[in-house]
């Protein structure tokens, strides 16, 4: 019954680069049917200009890159017509209603009129905007226009979603609910690629990620495998008023398998926190609080991208 | 070589040139249906003004002479209006609109997004453009016919010379658009050292002739003398075949020029 199918994306040797800025630098990607597949890293890595080589909008520089099988330079309309492309920025028609927005970007791909109008209902009730299907998009709050934004990128069934940074300077309660409907296209069978520089965000979405820095693939895993290969089971946090923590850093350095030095506290990377926390104790070190806690993506990303988020 | 494809889904197609054209000026239009009533006073309005003031008002104190065609100076003045507004109106599309859709709202990344391509985005810019200029003109045509400005039904030929006029100026000025990464600032000397002094003295309100003969070239290079001379000799039966050539061919040579270079930096800043 099923059929064996080939991934979605192929990517091999990818580069691009802007006059002398080479923004990616040889990366090899795939992603299969089905997954959702993740680039992390901080801003400049390189996420958005792959995002764009895959939508078929940014020809690349170098290497080479299959979207369906078919390669953006030449088929670059073919692949569009299969895609949904949430971009970093909103580009939604500001004057138009909710539902003219939909309508309007669903005849791009072909739609007829009587299916567009469809459509727009349907997604509507996905993207929880009904009630403001027929009012100005301009005045709306910026969780419903990332909404709006992610059903119209829907409107043409799409075989793979591209997100780029989906919920980005949105408040909580609009990123919970913007994850909601994102896991409802993933169990509905749709191929996700998103970026982000949100750890919990890539642990809550992504099957698959990569972890990008300054254009190059550092890492490559669930986020279950990279958490094991690149940290530890637990971590220690040990809190200090700031410079506190440098004075004390010789005292618990060797209570760890890596200790990693913020701006006002200690990470210490153990397989046991409890116990390093007793030691530390021991020695005399007090900080102004402590806490033991699993790793999480943040540690695999602070690990292999420097300590600093880059923003 | 193209590899294996996969497995289609989804519902989206790839739309033909004409058709992906044609739904761009779709989207266009489901904007001006909500929003021409704040397009009607600049559109419709100033020219039938103008017509009003200086046709009527001013004109009551011209004598028809030579330089009236021996014409009523409202007749006169009628069928030059019709391209000034073409003029000016395609200003007011081709600046601020196109940068707002790369800049502000950024939609024509939305649109890019699709299968559109950036050369059928801009076709389809333009052609909107020109069925704006078209029916603005048709309506000021109405207008100025029910005052009694109108001298025939050449007229209708003049308009079609006014929209093209009009477009001979909107193309290169969209590729100005495309070019521009500011907040407008371009766009108020545009209108300032471009637009009123074209309006002024390019032979709308009297003729070149009676401008210094060292201004005269000047004059000659702006779409409003060749869009007045056509405008003007369709609605009074005074075209010459070859004068008529001269101007179409420059008027069309401006929009082709213009709409090549809209096109180079259309793809250029939404395919980087």
């Amino acid at each position: 019954m099923s059929t064996v199918d080939h991934p979605l994306v192929t990517a091999t040797g990818l580069a691009k680069r802007f006059g002398d800025f080479e923004a990616v630098r040889g990366i090899d990607v795939e992603v299969n049917r089905g997954e959702a597949f993740g680039f992390l890293g901080p801003n400049g890595a390189g996420k958005s200009s792959t995002m764009r080589m895959v939508a078929a909008v940014s020809p690349r520089t170098g290497g080479d890159l299959r979207v369906f099988g078919l390669d953006p330079d030449v088929d670059g309309p073919r692949i569009r017509a299969r895609l949904g492309v949430c971009p970093q920025q909103d580009t939604l028609d500001n004057e138009l209603t909710v539902r003219q927005n939909l309508q309007v970007y669903g005849r791009y791909f072909g739609l007829s009129r009587a299916r567009v109008r469809e459509r727009a209902t349907e997604l509507l009730e996905f993207a929880q905007l009904t009630d403001r299907a027929d009012d100005q998009v301009e005045p709306l709050s910026g969780g419903m226009k990332r909404r709006l934004t992610i059903a119209r990128s829907l409107v043409n069934e799409p075989d793979l979603l591209l997100l780029d940074e989906p919920t980005t300077g949105l408040d909580p309660q609009a990123r919970h609910l913007l994850w909601d409907r994102l896991f409802r296209l993933k169990q509905s069978g749709v191929t996700l690629i998103i970026t982000t520089h949100y750890m919990d965000e890539a642990e809550q979405l992504c099957d698959r990620l990569v972890v990008m820095d300054q254009g190059r693939i550092a890492a490559e895993g669930s986020p279950a495998e990279l958490i094991g290969r690149y940290s530890t089971r637990e971590v220690l946090e040990l809190r200090f008023v700031p410079g506190g923590q440098e004075a004390v850093l010789p005292d618990v350095v060797d209570l760890a398998e890596r200790v990693e030095v913020l701006p006002d506290r200690l990470l210490l990377y153990t397989e046991d926190g409890e116990g390093a926390l007793a030691a530390a104790h021991n020695r005399g070190v007090r900080p102004i609080s402590s806490l033991v806690r699993r790793s999480s993506l943040e540690d695999v990303f602070l690990r292999l991208t420097g300590r600093s988020l880059v923003d | 070589m193209t590899g294996p494809t996969t497995t289609i889904r989804s519902t989206g197609t790839v739309v033909g040139s004409w058709r992906a054209t044609w739904l761009v000026i779709e989207g266009l239009w489901t904007w001006y249906r909500r929003s021409w009533r704040a397009t009607v006073v600049s559109s419709v309005l100033q020219p039938v003004l103008m017509l009003l003031a200086l046709g009527f008002g001013f004109g009551s104190q011209v004598q028809p002479g030579d330089a009236t065609g021996g014409l009523r100076y409202v007749a006169y003045l009628a069928p030059a209006l019709l391209v000034s507004g073409a003029i000016q109106n395609a200003g007011g599309e081709s600046t601020y609109p196109v940068l707002s859709a790369f800049k502000w709202q950024k939609t024509y990344w939305g649109v890019v997004a699709t299968p559109i391509s950036p050369g059928q985005l801009l076709s389809g810019q333009l052609l909107w453009i020109a069925l704006r200029l078209l029916g603005s003109g048709a309506v000021y045509l109405a207008i100025a016919a029910l005052f009694g400005a109108v001298t025939g039904p050449g007229v209708l030929l003049s308009l079609l010379f006014a929209v093209l006029a009009g477009m001979a100026f909107c193309a290169p000025v969209v590729a100005f658009s495309a070019s521009r990464d500011d907040d407008g600032q371009g766009f108020a000397g545009l209108f300032r050292f471009v637009v009123m002094p074209m309006t002024l003295f390019a032979g709308t309100f009297f003729p070149i002739s009676q401008l210094p003969a060292w201004v005269r070239p000047l004059a000659w290079l702006t779409p409003v003398w060749h869009g007045n001379e056509l405008a003007r000799g369709a609605a009074f039966g005074t075209l010459r075949p070859l004068a008529t050539l001269g101007h179409v061919g420059y008027l069309v040579a401006l929009l082709v020029a213009g709409a090549l270079l809209a096109c180079r930096l259309f793809r250029r800043r939404l395919a980087v």
